[in-house]
């Protein structure tokens, strides 16, 4: 019970995914929440990644993961600049008003 | 046995906190909890033997993520009250589709097994003689290099872009117009200055008054038309 396995980090891994999964559904209307939800999702997808290079000893796996930092990273900074320049123009942030290329 | 006991501990504060994160009533509080849940990933990184990217997840998630995070949710003044409403509309759904979900991933981890010959399939085997961190710079400086490179040039992408995105100009700061500053004065004055003659004794020389617009000429050939007929 006590030796950690690659099943006990991709439990792990599943249960971070599945809640943020659910985040995203629960916080429906606050955009900067479904933005950490993103993020906890990537986590769970950093921690499977390590799991697998551990278990493997494949050191690819770090790779990857060090990579998928990286994005994570990026989408934040632009995902919240565009936050920011929304609430600038409507003065709300929430996803359902968000209909203006709609046509 | 020590490993055992810490990872049950981090993995269990690891839940806790994205629970936290996802349910919490104020996003600040949220910010605060993906802070810690980074925390303890890095935790679990360490016990895999990640270290390197251990540290990574610390400085670059908590150092710059999470802070940029507080920093939005601090910046805008938002109805956090508002935007939760349809909170428990929405639970329902996210429980039923999140139960599905998990229970294929743990279908898919009772199902798995490795592949035999995975032994001989690595692609860069771990080396036992040096440490994570130069076995990491190993791979990633020589087969990895472009896409190292390219990740370079997505987070070059990703501040430009932020700062386009966001860069607004100020009309109140004062540039200097050089075009209006030539072309202020239409009339140029070649002054003869005496030696030693200061401002003193000729004054300062003013721009000139802004031309005023010529007043329209008076019709000269009035009366051809209209209320003629007296001569």
């Amino acid at each position: 019970m006590l030796d950690i396995g690659l099943g006990h980090y991709l439990t792990v891994g599943a249960i971070l995914f599945v809640l943020g999964v659910f985040g995203i559904f629960l916080n429906r209307k606050n955009i900067i929440v479904i933005l950490m939800s993103v993020e906890l999702i990537l986590l769970s997808v950093n921690l499977n990644l390590v799991a697998f290079s551990a278990r493997l000893g494949d050191l690819t796996g770090q790779i990857f993961a060090m990579f998928i930092l990286t994005v994570a990273a990026a989408e934040a900074a632009i995902g919240l600049a565009i936050v920011v320049i929304y609430f600038r123009n409507r003065g709300s942030i929430e996803v359902e008003d968000v209909s203006t290329l709609k046509g | 046995m020590i490993a055992g006991l810490a990872f049950y501990a981090f993995a269990a504060v690891l839940i806790a906190s994205a629970v936290m994160v996802v349910t919490s009533r104020n996003p600040v509080h949220s910010v605060l909890f993906l802070i810690l849940g980074f925390f303890n990933a890095a935790a679990l990184f360490l016990i895999a033997g990640a270290e390197f990217l251990a540290m990574i997840l610390v400085i670059v998630y908590v150092g710059a993520v999470a802070v940029l995070f507080l920093f939005v949710v601090m910046m805008l003044d938002i109805d956090f009250a508002q935007l939760r409403q349809g909170f428990q509309r929405y639970a329902p759904i996210g429980a039923v589709i999140g139960g599905i979900l998990f229970l294929e991933l743990v279908f898919v981890l009772g199902a798995w097994q490795s592949s035999g010959q995975s032994e001989g399939l690595r692609l860069n085997p771990t080396p036992a003689d040096v440490q994570n961190t130069a076995a990491i710079g190993r791979v990633l400086y020589t087969e990895y290099v472009f896409l190292f490179q390219a990740a370079g040039l997505i987070l070059l992408v990703a501040m430009i872009g932020a700062i386009v995105l966001t860069h607004r100009d100020r009309p109140r700061s004062r540039r200097q117009d050089i075009d209006a500053q030539v072309s202020r004065r239409t009339q140029l004055d070649m002054a003869n200055v005496p030696v030693g003659a200061s401002i003193g004794q000729l004054g300062i020389l003013r721009p000139l008054p802004p031309e005023q617009p010529k007043p329209k000429a008076v019709a000269q050939d009035h009366g051809d038309h209209g209320h003629g007929g007296h001569h």
